[in-house]
């Protein structure tokens, strides 16, 4: 008993090193392991509380490039509200019925890691819940990854945990979002199947069958084209609509029928062994 | 003593301060973000108390590693860090480092850019190797440690010259 005493005396600094180590490395290998599981996120008071403050002072910065594009879309909406016979203008889903929209505003933002994530200024509070869609007035930023009382986080597009269900609006072929780290200006789309007429400069839009998105949310163009060896399909370089580096206001996309939509599937679909 | 406790209390918060206020979001050329709030784990008294180094080491990575969004490399790399600090004063200084009297925050010698360099070194290899996580990118890994770790050997050498005057 005694040696077992002295040995940890003698050893503190170790185990205690140890100890923390452990700990952080643990938060570290849970962080990598899939969406959702971090438990150190800025969806807290604290930091949120901080990168309100730090972002207050910063807004005065760009308040006239926000105000320029506030008053763009306002003007998109005016146009919409004063024709309301032309019903195809891309940007509204004719499916927003279902959709309930929070405004928010963009607080903390990375893009130089290769696993970026956002955090805005609205959490339960407001009725924000993990998996909402976030879009701007652009096209589409990410969804919500972790709430709080006051703030969420949200996956961005510039994620590699990132993924989006998308598909090319002329001719409805499906593919996935993904992002490979490289570059903020672009993303992916894999999996796009061979007889799929791509052309550079086509416009990517969200898919039907999101349950987080409103289908024909927009993204971004075909900037290039590449055939995958491995698998014979097509990988698209997608150039986003948004500017991911500078994001202001966005708006949390709320799908009421999701539950619903979910139960319906779960008991259709018996679960995998 | 108290005013030593003090000063390092003071360095903890200010540090945290200007790395989540301003340096976090500098950008250069697109990634590079310097890290000089090692400073306080590096500038920490010689003889002061090591179990308290190590747990302030790792909340201070564990802040840094909240705004930051990025789980816990941080938090690893600082504890790593505090814990390999007394073995690189032993390879920067000698072997009886204990008994004279270390000033980090003083005139630049090659003793004192050494250790410097060794502590920005290993703490940013780790940072980075945890950061990316997957071994196909560690070619990235290692050259983000390169590039970051000359910005924040600049930071923290400069720092280290601009607030020289103030302590007495």
């Amino acid at each position: 008993m005694q040696q077992i005493v002295n040995f940890l005396f003698k050893n503190s600094i170790t185990l205690l090193f140890l100890l923390l180590l452990g700990i952080s490395l643990s938060f570290t290998i849970q962080s990598h392991a899939y969406h959702r599981s971090r438990t150190i996120t800025s969806a807290n008071a604290v930091t949120g509380y901080v990168y309100g403050q730090i972002n207050k002072v910063e807004m005065y910065f760009s308040l006239s490039e926000e105000n320029q594009k506030l008053a763009s879309e306002n003007a998109l909406l005016k146009n919409m509200l004063f024709n309301k016979k032309d019903t195809v203008l891309a940007t509204v889903p004719p499916s927003l019925g279902i959709y309930k929209v929070i405004p928010g505003k963009v607080i903390a933002n990375s893009y130089s890691l290769q696993e970026n994530y956002l955090t805005i200024n609205k959490g339960t509070a407001d009725g924000v819940k993990e998996d909402m869609g976030v879009v701007s007035s652009l096209g589409v930023i990410g969804y919500i990854e972790k709430t709080s009382k006051g703030y969420s986080t949200i996956i961005s597009v510039l994620n590699k945990k990132f993924r989006l269900g998308a598909k090319i609006k002329k001719n409805n072929h499906f593919g996935t979002l993904t992002w490979n780290g490289k570059s903020t200006g672009f993303a992916q789309l894999v999996d796009v199947p061979r007889l799929a007429t791509v052309v550079k400069g086509d416009t990517i839009v969200t898919g039907a069958e999101s349950t987080i998105f409103p289908e024909n949310i927009p993204i971004g163009t075909i900037e290039k084209v590449y055939i995958d060896k491995k698998t014979n399909y097509y990988t698209l370089d997608i150039r986003l609509f948004n500017d991911m580096t500078s994001l202001g206001y966005i708006y949390i996309m709320e799908n009421k029928d999701r539950e619903e939509i979910q139960q319906l599937q779960q008991a259709t679909v018996p679960p995998n062994e | 003593m108290n005013s030593t406790v003090i000063i390092n209390i003071l360095r903890f918060i200010l540090l945290l301060a200007i790395q989540v206020a301003v340096l976090n979001r500098l950008d250069l050329f697109g990634f590079l973000n310097p890290y000089p709030y090692i400073l306080y784990i590096l500038l920490y008294p010689v003889n002061g108390n090591k179990a308290l180094l190590l747990v302030s080491a790792f909340f201070m990575g564990l802040f840094i590693d909240m705004f930051l969004n990025t789980g816990g490399p941080h938090a690893a790399a600082s504890v790593t860090l505090a814990f390999l600090r007394p073995t690189f004063f032993k390879f920067s200084f000698g072997v009886s480092y204990e008994y004279q009297t270390i000033k980090i925050n003083d005139r630049l010698s090659p003793e004192r850019f050494s250790f410097i360099l060794i502590s920005v070194i290993t703490h940013h290899l780790i940072l980075f190797l945890l950061e990316v996580f997957r071994f196909n990118l560690i070619l990235t890994a290692l050259l983000h440690t390169l590039y970051t770790t000359l910005f924040t050997l600049v930071i923290c050498i400069i720092t280290i010259y601009l607030v020289k005057p103030a302590k007495t």
